[in-house]
């Protein structure tokens, strides 16, 4: 990546790399098709996706028009889960927005005055984040503030942003020892540009990787938001407040709950694989030892 | 950081800059730069030496107490902080508590009253300082809701929350261990892989779903279990326990997937040392190997995912104690937000944090017993 007569060729094995993996393969197919499913949505579904029927509630998969069956209310499963989709992936993709972009140039500034009093606020202050239950303050802040998509964004991005200054910081801390950064502060670079231009290039792998892992847990975290009901408000829908809506119904129809559980567990498996598959290939040490 | 855990605490076992050098989460420090760096690596680079070499413990036994020290003086400062945050966040909510407690029809007057009977009047520091220095004495103030001490409620509470926590944690452990060891001492074995799927499946999965189908199969379909309730202690510790079970079974499983997997990670790193292919070297087969060496050192870094662990259990006790209807703190939290009985928010939030807080601590000090390198190393 420092080595720019390299780079075709560099790109070419990534290419062979990728397509060897199958982490990568299977995630990026499942990841894509997830998105796939909430674009189209946008320009159509197979039913509107609130309008209810209710003489044909209930109906199991596979049944007539409906091809993940009907709710309680008789609405289209199949276009609940794809407006639903995006929901979740928008509030996931979102919070781990904040906490990319707002941890990672901490993290740099961080490493870049490290050793001062401000190194030592930055890292306390996100320990400090740490040491709350995630999960307990997104339900405070989006019950105490009112629930909604964007306070559950705003809660699950804040538990982001330590994850992502850690992740930096340990990242440019090892690379400010290296010697082409010795040589860009000796070219006269200050600390500010060579964050910018040598030492965020070089973490970017990581961060990627993190960035997969991160929104797999934002789909989670939005969904358990959701389903205690502060997530997305009617009528809006999600994976999580179908799974709400479907608690007292198990019993009488186990498919309204199976449908999107399972459609979240696909969706966090395929994310996850996708993130091995991205390290596999992006980082040749953690291949060796990953076996 | 959970995943990232081992790029810190071990380094991979080959010289680093043999791959390319696209990024070196932990190159050798170099001599110029270690001049300026002066103690401020976030995780220093361990040499890569067993917890077998105990030549320099004699001189780190020393180090404990000021090592254990500093980590007491930063406890402290987190939970003032933490106070500092908890009660800012909730001061700033919009409405009024004593309106609320009196309905819409309260006269200005009963509602400027209560406000003065709940304290509510003073300036912003007395009133923190008079939450902090209660909770220190036990008294968390009076429920706006339930008209008692927070104090009581809480006591009944704890009694599930906590042993729910122990229980999952406990369960996550026991499943953890033996999974991660057979899935390291057979790498890459059908056995092996059929683990990695699964515990690949058990991270994917929200628990409150896993914790759904557990109902619908075990109480509804099955009826081996209730479908939700607490029937209190009192009945017994089977009838308690047995009440406890299925949730604790929906807490373990993604947090059981996610420590086998930290397991194995760690037991294949500690195998790659040079210690062990010493070990090898004088006879020991690769499973002696590991039960004898390895399986000690791995245990670092399982040690601070169960750490860790213990603060997810407690924040997902709160959607699992809703979906069995068990009365624990945070169903008694949960209740509290939605009736806005905010000092009950405010002191159980409150500990719940001190609780995480304070199993942090414990984690740090159980490190540096573990591993007498990390004494010197104070942050």
């Amino acid at each position: 990546m420092t080595d720019l007569a390299t780079a075709p060729l560099r790109r070419d094995s990534l290419l062979r790399a990728a397509l060897g993996s199958r982490n990568f393969v299977v995630g990026a197919v499942i990841t894509l098709g997830i998105l796939l499913l909430a674009v189209v949505s946008f320009i159509w579904t197979p039913f509107p996706f609130s309008a209810q029927d209710i003489p044909n509630k209930f109906k199991p998969p596979l049944t007539g028009s409906h091809l993940l069956g009907t709710d309680y209310l008789g609405r289209d499963m199949l276009s609940m889960i794809m407006v639903g989709a995006r929901t979740s992936i928008s509030v996931a993709l979102l919070a781990v927005g904040i906490g990319a972009l707002i941890g990672t140039p901490l993290g740099l500034w961080a490493a870049a005055r490290r050793g001062t009093l401000l190194d030592e606020i930055i890292m306390r202050a996100n320990d400090l984040v740490f040491a709350f239950p995630a999960l307990l303050i997104a339900i405070l802040i989006t019950a105490l503030y009112g629930p909604g998509a964007v306070n559950a964004i705003i809660a699950i991005g804040i538990f982001n942003v330590p994850v992502f200054a850690r992740l930096a910081r340990g990242a440019a801390l090892s690379l400010w020892t290296r010697e082409f950064i010795l040589a860009a502060r000796v070219a006269g670079k200050g600390a500010a540009r060579i964050s910018a231009e040598h030492i965020l290039p070089n973490i970017l792998n990581t961060l990627v990787v993190q960035i997969t892992i991160q929104f797999a847990l934002g789909i989670l975290a939005e969904a358990a938001l959701a389903y205690v009901g502060l997530g997305a408000q009617p009528p809006m829908t999600s994976w999580g407040k179908m799974l709400a809506d479907s608690q007292t119904m198990v019993a009488l129809a186990p498919h309204v709950a199976i449908v999107p559980g399972l459609t979240i567990v696909v969706t966090v498996l395929g994310v996850n694989l996708l993130g091995d598959g991205l390290r596999d290939i992006l980082d040749p040490r953690l291949r060796r030892s990953r076996r | 950081m959970h995943k990232n855990i081992f790029v810190h605490c071990f380094p991979a076992s080959t010289p680093a800059d043999r791959n390319a050098p696209t990024h070196q989460a932990h190159g050798t420090v170099e001599p110029i730069a270690t001049l300026e760096l002066r103690g401020s690596l976030p995780h220093t680079p361990v040499p890569p030496f067993p917890l077998a070499a105990r030549a320099s413990t004699l001189h780190n036994r020393s180090a404990m107490p000021a090592y254990i020290l500093s980590r007491a003086v930063s406890l402290c400062l987190s939970l003032v902080a933490a106070s500092l945050v908890v009660f800012v966040l909730l001061e700033i909510v919009p409405g009024d508590p004593a309106a609320l407690m009196l309905g819409l029809n309260a006269t200005p007057e009963a509602a400027g009253a209560l406000r003065e009977l709940l304290g509510l009047n003073g300036p912003v520091h007395e009133r923190y300082l008079n939450w902090v220095f209660g909770m220190l004495r036990g008294d968390f103030g009076i429920s706006y809701a339930y008209k008692v001490p927070v104090s009581e409620l809480f006591a009944d509470r704890i009694w599930v929350s906590i042993p729910l926590a122990i229980y999952a944690l406990t369960l996550s452990t026991l499943i953890a261990f033996p999974v991660g060891i057979i899935a390291a001492s057979r790498r890459n074995s059908a056995t092996d892989v059929a683990i990695m799927g699964t515990t690949q499946l058990g991270v994917a999965v929200p628990n409150f779903w896993f914790a759904m189908l557990l109902v619908l199969l075990f109480a509804v379909t099955l009826r081996w279990f209730s479908a939700g309730g607490f029937p209190g202690w009192d009945q017994g510790l089977f009838v308690g326990m047995k009440a406890l079970t299925l949730p604790a079974i929906a807490l373990a499983l993604p947090q059981a997937s996610i420590l086998a997997r930290v397991m194995r990670s760690a037991l294949l790193d500690t195998l790659d040392e040079d210690y062990i292919r010493s070990a090898r070297a004088k006879g020991l087969t690769r499973r002696q190997a590991l039960w004898r060496h390895a399986l000690r050192n791995a245990l670092i870094p399982v040690l601070t995912i169960i750490g860790l662990q213990f603060s997810f259990l407690l924040a997902g006790a709160i959607i699992i104690e809703n979906v069995f209807f068990l009365p624990g703190l945070g169903n008694l939290i949960f209740k509290a937000i939605a009736a806005r009985d905010l000092i009950v928010v405010k002191s159980g939030v409150m500990i719940l944090v001190v609780a995480v807080i304070l199993v942090t601590f414990l984690v740090d000090v159980a490190y540096a017993i573990v591993d007498p390198r990390l004494r010197t190393s104070t942050r």
